[in-house]
C-alpha cells in the first residue's frame, strides 16, 4: 500500500515501540512454529510413512513377529563363532542403541593405546595362528558406538577363526564374506564394508540349514 | 592423500560450485520478491501470515528498528525453547517419558539454538522429548538461520542503496519480518522437504512410535556384570530435523553422536547429501550478494577467497587422518589404506564413511558454522584437529553460517579495502561507498569480538577449578578440548571435542555467554554499518578506485583473514594441537631410534 505513496512519506510514521515489536516477534514465532515445527515434521512423517515405511521405522529386521535388530545398528559379538564388530564406547553396555557415544580419546591418549593393545591381545588369543597385523577398524571404537560395519579386511582377518570355531570349511566362510561386501556407492562415495549382523545371521542360517538337511548344498 | 580421497574432494567441490549460480540466483529473486514460481505455491501462505499478524510488507525499517526486531525475535525463541525443555515432562509427544531438563543445561541449549550455534551439551535421545525436538529445536533451526540471512540481506541493501535526492527516505533497510518469512518459506522450507525425504529413503528414521526393542543374537554383559539380552533402539522424528540442521548451518543433531548415528546418517549417499546441504546456502549467498548489487563478479571474488582458505585446510585434514593414529603406531595394527580397508586414524570414525568422508565433513562443518559431525573430532590427529579448530577461529567467514558467514566476510572486506587505502593514501571505498571511521570501528568490532570471547573464555576455564575439571584427556589435548569448546561457542559453530564434560553449570553458563555475545554483538554492528552505508551517496568509479573483483583483491582479503586469524590464535594453538603434534612425533621417532 505504501508503494503508491510518494517517497519519504512513510518515514513520517514514528518507529514502532519495543512493546509493539516484541508482541509482533511473539506472533511471528507462533506462526513460524506452526509451519516449521508442526506442519513440516508431520508432513515429512506422513510422506515417509507412505513412501518409505520400513526405513522411517528404523529398518528393523522382524523374524517370527519379533524384532531381531536393525539392519543399520550393530550388535555386540564376543563368541569366536561369530564375526566381531568394532569396539563400542556406549554405556553401560556395548552397542547401547538408546544412548549413542564415541570414546573421544585423543590421538596421543595412553588410554587409547591400552584399549587397542587389549583388543589386539583378545583377537590374537581367539586365533593364535593368525600373526597378521590387525586391521585398524577392529581395534578402534566407532564414532557412534553403533557402527554396523567392519571393513572387508577386518572380516577376512577373522574368517579362519570363525570357520574353525564352527567346524566348517574356511573357503565357505570367505565366500560368505565376499557375498556380504558392499562396495562404494556409485563407485566413489563411502568405503567398502561388511554388515556384521547380516553376516552373522547368514552364518547361523547356514548352520541351521546344514543341520536340517546335511546333504543339501546351501544356495 | 589416497586417490579416492582426492577424487572425493574434487567431486564435492565441483558439485558445490555447480549449484552456486542457480541457487544463488534464486535466492536473489526471493529477496527481490521476484521468485514467481515459488510465490504461486507459497505466496498465499506468505500473505496470510502478514494479514494475521498485521505486518506491513512494505515497512521501511531504520537499522535500529531492524536490529531491535531481530534481537527481540531471537529472545522470544530463547524463552520458548527454555520453557519447553523445563515442562516437557507434562506435555504430549514424549514417548520415552523424559523429565524436565536441568536449568543450566536448558539455558545453554536455548541460547545455543536461538543463536544458530546448536552446541549440544546434552544427548538428544536421552534428554529431549519428540515435542521439544520439533516445536523447540527444529523451529529454531529454521528461524535462527533465517535471521542470519535476513541480516545479510539488510547489509547488502545498505551497499546497494543508491542514495537519491531524498536521502532520508532511502536510508531504510527493508522489513525484518518480510526477510525472515521469505528466507524461511521460500528457501529453507522447500530445500528441507527435499533433503528430508532423500534422507528417509536412505534409512534416517522419521516416526512418532515408541523406541524398539530387539533380541540380541548373542547375549552380552554390562559394566556391572548383568546379563543383557535386549537392545533398546531409540527412534524419533529425526529426518525432518536433520535436513534443516544441515541446511541452516545449525548442526544440532537428533541423537547424541549427531550424524555419526546410523539412524541420522545411514549410508555414504545420505552422508554426501547432508555434507552437500551444509555448504550449499553459505556458498551460494556470495552469488546472491553479487546479483543484488548488480555485479556478480563481486560475489565470485568473495567465494574465491573462501575457497582459497578452505581447500588447503581440507587437504591438511584428509592427509593427516589418512596417515594414522600415533597412539597405535607401536602396536601390530594395520593402518595402511588398501583395496580392503580405508586405513588411517579410525578411532571415532564410522567404517561406511572412512577417512575421506569423515575428514571432508569435519572441514566443511567447521568452515560453515554448522557444527554437525559424522566422526568424533576429539579423536582426530593433532594437526587433523587443528584445521577444523582454526577454521572456526577465523571467525566463521570461510562460508560460515547462513548469512552470518558472508556478513562476517564483508567486515573483513571493509578492513581489506581500508588497509589497501592506507597503502596508496586514498580514502578507501567498497562497492561504491566510502569507508570511513564509523564503518571501520564497527567492522573492527565484528572481527574482534569473537576472538576476545574465545580467548578470555579459554583463559577463565584454565584458571578455574570448575573449568579444569572438564577435559577427559590429559595435558596438551585437554587444553585443546577447552580451546575447541570456546572456539566453537564464540563463533556460533557448535561442534565439539566431545570428551569435554561440558554439561556442568560452569561450562553451560560460560559457553552460553560466548554464544550470545558472538551472535548479537555482531548483528548490531553489522546493521549499524548497513544503516550508515545506506545514507551514503555512491562514489563514481575512477582510475584510482581499487577494483574489488580481481585476483589481487582476493589475495588481499585472504591475507587479511589469515593474518588476523594467525596473529590471534597461533599462541593458543601452539599450547594445544601443535605441542601435541610435536610430542606425538617426537615420541614415535624416539621409539624408532631405540
Amino acid at each position: 500500500m505504501n508503494a503508491s505513496m510518494p517517497e519519504g512519506v512513510t518515514d513520517a510514521r514514528p518507529p514502532p515501540t519495543v512493546v509493539a515489536l516484541a508482541s509482533r516477534a511473539l506472533g511471528m514465532l507462533a506462526v513460524l512454529t506452526l509451519v516449521t515445527g508442526l506442519v513440516y515434521p508431520l508432513l515429512i512423517t506422513a510422506a515417509a510413512a507412505i513412501a518409505f515405511p520400513e526405513e522411517a521405522g528404523g529398518s528393523l529386521i522382524v523374524e517370527g513377529g519379533r524384532v531381531a535388530g536393525s539392519r543399520l545398528v550393530g550388535q555386540p559379538f564376543e563368541d569366536p563363532r561369530y564375526f566381531w564388530g568394532r569396539p563400542s564406547a556406549t554405556k553401560p553396555v556395548a552397542y547401547n542403541a538408546g544412548a549413542s557415544a564415541g570414546s573421544n580419546l585423543g590421538p596421543t591418549s595412553a588410554a587409547l593405546h591400552r584399549a587397542a593393545a587389549r583388543r589386539v591381545d583378545a583377537l590374537r588369543a581367539s586365533d593364535p595362528q593368525n600373526a597378521a597385523p590387525v586391521p585398524v577398524d577392529l581395534v578402534t571404537s566407532s564414532a557412534s558406538g553403533l557402527d554396523p560395519h567392519i571393513t572387508p579386511a577386518a572380516a577376512f582377518y577373522q574368517a579362519a577363526r570363525v570357520a574353525r570355531a564352527r567346524g566348517i570349511d574356511e573357503g565357505r566362510v570367505r565366500e560368505l564374506v565376499r557375498a556380504h561386501v558392499e562396495g562404494r556407492t556409485f563407485g566413489v562415495l563411502g568405503e567398502p564394508r561388511v554388515n556384521v549382523l547380516s553376516l552373522n545371521r547368514a552364518l547361523d542360517a547356514l548352520a541351521a540349514a546344514g543341520s536340517r538337511a546335511p546333504a543339501q548344498p546351501v544356495r | 592423500m589416497t586417490s579416492h580421497g582426492v577424487l572425493s574432494v574434487a567431486l564435492y567441490c565441483a558439485l558445490l560450485l555447480a549449484v552456486v549460480k542457480p541457487l544463488g540466483g534464486y535466492m536473489a529473486r526471493v529477496y527481490q520478491g521476484e521468485a514467481r514460481a515459488a510465490r504461486r505455491v507459497l505466496g498465499p501462505l506468505e500473505r496470510g501470515i502478514y494479514r494475521v499478524l498485521r505486518v506491513d510488507p512494505d515497512e521501511r525499517m531504520s537499522w535500529q528498528t531492524y536490529a531491535r526486531a531481530a534481537l527481540l525475535f531471537d529472545v522470544a525463541g530463547l524463552v520458548v525453547v527454555y520453557v519447553l525443555q523445563r515442562v516437557q515432562g507434562w506435555l504430549p509427544g514424549n514417548p520415552a517419558g523424559l523429565g524436565a531438563v536441568l536449568p543450566h543445561s536448558a539455558f545453554n541449549t536455548a541460547v545455543s539454538f536461538a543463536t544458530n550455534t546448536n552446541w549440544q551439551g546434552y544427548g538428544g535421545e536421552t534428554t529431549m522429548s519428540s515435542l521439544t525436538q520439533m516445536v523447540g529445536l527444529t523451529v529454531q533451526n529454521f528461524v535462527s538461520a533465517a535471521t542470519g540471512m535476513a541480516v545479510l540481506v539488510a547489509l547488502v541493501r545498505g551497499f546497494a542503496r543508491r542514495a537519491s535526492s531524498d536521502e532520508l527516505a532511502d536510508a531504510h533497510l527493508g522489513s525484518f519480518w518480510v526477510d525472515l518469512v521469505r528466507s524461511t518459506l521460500y528457501i529453507l522450507l522447500p530445500l528441507s522437504i527435499v533433503v528430508a525425504l532423500l534422507l528417509v529413503s536412505q534409512g534416517v528414521v522419521q516416526t512418532f512410535g515408541a523406541n524398539a526393542s530387539a533380541a540380541l543374537v548373542e547375549a552380552t554383559t554390562d559394566v556391572d556384570g548383568h546379563r543383557v539380552t535386549e537392545q533398546v533402539i531409540a527412534l524419533g522424528p529425526a529426518a525432518s530435523q536433520v535436513a534443516i540442521k544441515q541446511l541452516g548451518t545449525n548442526g544440532g543433531g537428533f541423537f547424541a553422536v549427531n550424524s555419526a548415528h546410523p539412524f541420522e546418517n545411514p549410508t555414504p549417499l545420505s552422508s554426501f547429501v547432508e555434507l552437500f546441504a551444509i555448504l550449499i546456502i553459505p556458498a551460494s549467498l556470495p552469488y546472491t550478494f553479487g546479483k543484488l548489487l548488480g555485479d556478480t563478479r563481486q560475489g565470485w571474488a568473495l567465494l574465491a577467497a573462501m575457497l582459497v582458505v578452505f581447500v588447503p585446510l581440507l587437504a591438511l585434514t584428509v592427509s593427516q587422518e589418512q596417515a594414522g593414529s600415533p597412539a597405535l603406531a607401536s602396536l601390530p595394527v594395520d593402518q595402511a589404506a588398501s583395496a580392503l580397508q580405508a586405513g588411517g586414524n579410525m578411532e571415532g570414525k564410522e567404517v561406511r564413511f572412512g577417512i575421506a568422508g569423515s575428514a571432508l565433513w569435519a572441514t566443511a562443518t567447521t568452515a560453515a558454522s554448522n557444527g554437525s559431525v559424522n566422526s568424533m573430532h576429539d579423536s582426530y590427529t593433532p594437526l587433523g584437529g587443528l584445521a577444523p579448530m582454526w577454521l572456526m577461529q577465523l571467525g566463521e567467514v570461510v562460508f560460515g553460517g547462513a548469512g552470518s558467514g558472508l556478513y562476517g566476510m564483508l567486515a573483513f572486506a571493509i578492513v581489506a579495502v581500508f588497509v589497501a587505502g592506507l597503502m596508496v593514501g586514498r580514502t578507501p571505498e567498497y562497492l561504491g561507498k566510502k569507508i570511513e571511521a564509523f564503518e571501520m570501528k564497527m567492522a573492527a568490532l565484528v572481527i574482534l569480538i569473537p576472538p576476545a570471547l574465545v580467548l578470555v573464555g579459554t583463559a577463565v576455564a584454565c584458571a578455574t577449578e570448575a573449568g579444569r575439571r572438564g577435559p577427559s584427556n590429559a595435558s596438551a589435548h585437554g587444553f585443546s578440548e577447552i580451546l575447541y569448546a570456546f572456539s566453537s561457542a564464540g563463533n556460533n559453530n557448535g561442534s565439539a571435542f566431545a570428551g569435554l564434560a561440558a554439561d556442568t553449570p560452569f561450562y553451560d553458563t560460560a559457553l552460553a555467554v560466548c554464544m550470545w555475545g558472538a551472535r548479537f554483538w555482531l548483528i548490531v554492528p553489522v546493521l549499524a554499518i548497513a544503516g550508515s552505508l545506506a545514507k551514503k551517496k555512491t562514489v563514481p568509479r575512477t582510475a584510482g578506485t581499487l577494483p574489488t573483483h580481481t585476483p589481487l583483491f582476493v589475495a588481499m582479503l585472504v591475507a587479511t583473514v589469515v593474518v588476523v586469524g594467525a596473529l590471534t590464535f597461533i599462541p593458543a594453538l601452539a599450547l594445544g594441537p601443535i605441542v601435541e603434534h610435536l610430542l606425538a612425533h617426537g615420541a614415535s621417532s624416539a621409539r624408532g631410534g631405540a
